[in-house]
């Protein structure tokens, strides 16, 4: 068991903090949640300093361990996070990367890296949440096209997408999880609507997406036709397993501010909230461990992440909203005004418990495909 | 960075789980079973019904395991906290009984100790384990008076004044903790599987199916802390390590008692046993409340 980094690894850290103590000065400020236009901007802003200065790929093509260093660093330095970025950095472009041709990881990988196409992902439904499998949105083949038909809910980032990765379903005859086909969708292509939903945070953050009798060619699928479901694993796999990484050393600097906040409000008199607060100092710094060990095993197997991912997204899902409802402690009243540092943070991680996969889903997967508890009829 | 065991430590790892498994054979546990109830007012006030098995301290002697972190030099391994961390998992995890953390600490200090011929006691805090029966008592223990025991296989007494913190010791309570944690996802696992109710193995339901999943969680998130804490020996990772290694042994036993129904809740059974070790092993080091508090404190440092 070793914990501390080769000399390369130190040296890809000391020239990334370099960098970044360099540029992070004169960056823009962050635009407000709701000015999409403006947010996709600045996200893609930041790729693109990314890329010029070669950390782009750190995503999927450096070792793990080179990832963790820069989520590590970039998060510890208040750096911008991948926003609108999020699903092609982390689990559309890494698909693509480990399941595409080389034409399409050519047609793809480049403009994700270059922070120059947003993508967003088309799985849920309507009537296909939890059920994912059950999905009805149809497609079928009309010469070199696919002609696709139904509708798609709680998109994130639709509005600003230019390619969406999309389940649909190619044969309505077969068992659920077979007849199931992984499309990269043009969002600009004829016959998409997107309407914006508002979340309970207030802002436009998802959207319904509407498809009528969309084109799309034949050529931007990946993996086999009805063979979907099996490249969906892969692209849940990455963002149930490696997307959520770099929000720990994150949580772990709100923790830290919540404490400094609590000494200044004289709140830190009360044990019971110090007492809360070292708690979730051990949490945090649990969460980093499994992280590291995590990556060293990614590392030794030397492939992708497997269903240890719903344990590490279990527990951390849980540990981010108990952080906010400490930080609502800390402010006391202040936690009822929008304005206030952490608020709106705690409204988000309402999301955590649910999104990439419910709590329940993620303990029916923990005990049925890591402690082989059978599946109930 | 290879945050994994070598193979080395699995080695290890193996070695300690075969000599303790002879002592946590289906034997071991009727040992305890075939005593009779400690309400059944048989059992006088501190009696330990259960002597120390001095085969097995001299067969854990010899395996190295008290003087693992010794000096080649001095008859030891020259090992680290890493090495008697998975030591004192499996050693956890077989809920092997005695002053194992206090012997294991006083190798190199007590003659004999390191070679499992003496067996050393220490007071913790306000509590002694093993005194009656341990040849040598850490710093001395004036004025200790029995308790009756709520763990058959831990005699207590208690002492008037509370004994500084160890932080290794805490930390090897920790890997303690996490090896009966992980025994008692096994065994949640195990039963859930066989018994069946309502037409079904009891684990194809959700309610059971999700404990034995949160347990699984609860181990898996602690080994990363205990395993780190080792690596590290930072007192606020060991104070870490400490509050999961606690909450997954704690819980993880009354969930594993949950998932077992009225078997659980019988003197036959080995699971209440898991859950009385641990919590005696919770009050070891001052408890939670000092960990948070340090853990706290660590936040403004
Ligand atoms: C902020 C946010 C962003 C999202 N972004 C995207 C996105 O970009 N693209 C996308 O495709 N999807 C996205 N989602 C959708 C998300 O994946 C689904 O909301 C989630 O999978 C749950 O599905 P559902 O909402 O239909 O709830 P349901 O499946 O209806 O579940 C409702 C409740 O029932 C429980 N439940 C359901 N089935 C079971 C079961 N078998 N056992 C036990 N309990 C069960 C659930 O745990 C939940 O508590 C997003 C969601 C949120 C909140």
């Amino acid at each position: 068991m070793d914990l501390s980094y080769t000399a390369e690894e130190e040296e890809f850290r000391a020239e990334l903090r370099h960098w970044l103590g360099d540029v992070l000065p004169s960056l823009p400020s962050r635009p407000s949640p709701d000015d999409w236009p403006g947010r996709r901007a600045y996200d893609m802003g930041w790729q693109r300093m990314l890329y010029d200065a070669g950390y782009a790929d750190v995503h999927w093509d450096a070792s793990p361990t080179l990832r963790l260093i820069f989520l590590e660093e970039t998060e510890k330095a208040g750096a911008p996070y991948v926003g609108a970025g999020f699903v092609g950095l982390l689990h559309a472009g890494p698909t693509i990367a480990a399941e595409g041709t080389p034409e399409q990881r050519a047609r793809w990988l480049p403009p994700i890296l270059r922070g120059d196409e947003v993508w967003c992902q088309g799985f849920s439904e309507p009537d296909a949440g939890s059920d994912l499998a059950a999905l009805r949105t149809r497609a079928w083949r009309d010469g070199d096209d696919y002609v696709v038909s139904g509708s798609k809910i709680w998109t994130s980032h639709a509005e600003v997408a230019d390619w969406c990765e999309l389940l649909v379903r190619t044969d309505a005859a077969a068992p659920k999880h077979r007849g199931i086909t992984w499309l990269a969708m043009p969002m600009d292509a004829p016959g998409i609507t997107v309407r914006p939903l508002k979340t309970l945070v207030g802002s436009a953050e998802f959207a319904e997406v509407f498809l009528d009798e969309v084109r799309v060619p034949v050529g931007n699928r990946v993996g086999d036709e009805n063979d979907g479901w099996r490249v969906t694993m892969v692209t849940l796999s990455f963002e149930r397993g490696t997307a959520f990484v770099g929000e720990v050393v994150a949580c772990r600097r709100v923790l830290r501010e919540l404490a400094a906040e609590a000494r200044k409000n004289g709140r830190w008199d009360d044990p019971a909230l110090r007492r809360r607060l070292g708690g979730l100092n051990a949490e945090f710094r649990a969460l980093w461990r499994l992280t590291q060990w995590n990556v060293s095993e990614a590392e030794a197997r030397g492939g992708g992440p497997g269903v240890g991912g719903s344990v590490f997204k279990l527990r951390y899902s849980q540990a981010r909203q108990e952080l906010y409802d400490a930080a609502a402690e800390v402010l006391g009243e202040g936690a009822l005004d929008l304005g206030a540092p952490w608020v709106v943070d705690r409204l988000s991680s309402l999301s955590y418990t649910i999104a990439a996969g419910t709590s329940q889903i993620q303990r029916n997967i923990v005990a049925e495909r890591i402690l082989g508890l059978p599946k109930g009829r | 960075m290879r945050f994994q065991l070598t193979e080395d430590q699995r080695a290890l790892r193996a070695a300690v789980r075969g000599v303790v498994g002879r002592w946590s054979g289906a034997g071991s546990w009727g040992l305890v079973a075939q005593f009779p109830a400690p309400l059944n007012g048989t059992a006088q006030t501190g009696d330990s019904q259960f002597r120390l098995d001095r085969g097995l301290w001299r067969a854990l002697g010899e395996l190295g395991f008290f003087s693992l972190r010794l000096a080649e030099a001095d008859g030891g391994a020259g090992l680290g906290l890493p090495e008697a961390v998975l030591a004192f998992e499996e050693a956890g995890r077989a809920l092997v009984p005695g002053p194992l953390v206090a012997t294991h600490l006083a190798a190199g200090v007590v003659l004999g100790a390191d070679t499992g011929e003496v067996v050393v006691a220490a007071a913790d805090g306000r509590l002694v384990e093993w005194m009656d029966e341990a040849d040598v008592v850490l710093p001395g223990a004036e004025g200790a008076v029995p308790l009756r025991s709520v763990d058959p296989l831990t005699p207590l007494h208690r002492v008037p004044a509370p004994a500084p913190t160890d932080t290794v010791a805490v930390l090897l309570t920790a890997a303690e903790q996490l090896g009966t944690a992980t025994r008692a996802c096994e065994l949640a696992v195990q039963h859930a599987r066989a018994r069946e109710q309502f037409g079904q193995p009891i684990g194809a339901f959700q309610a059971v199916k999700h404990l034995c999943a949160e347990q699984l969680v609860r181990v898996e998130v602690a080994r990363a802390a205990v395993y780190a804490a080792a690596v590290t020996e930072d007192p606020a990772d060991i104070a870490a390590a400490r509050l999961l290694a606690d909450e997954a042994a704690v819980r993880g036993a009354r969930d594993c008692l949950q998932v077992h129904g009225g078997m659980g809740f019988t003197w036959e059974s080995e699971v209440h046993l898991l859950l009385k070790r641990a919590w005696v092993r919770a009050q070891r080091g001052g408890g939670r409340t000092e960990s948070e508090e340090l853990l706290a404190a660590e936040l403004t440092a």
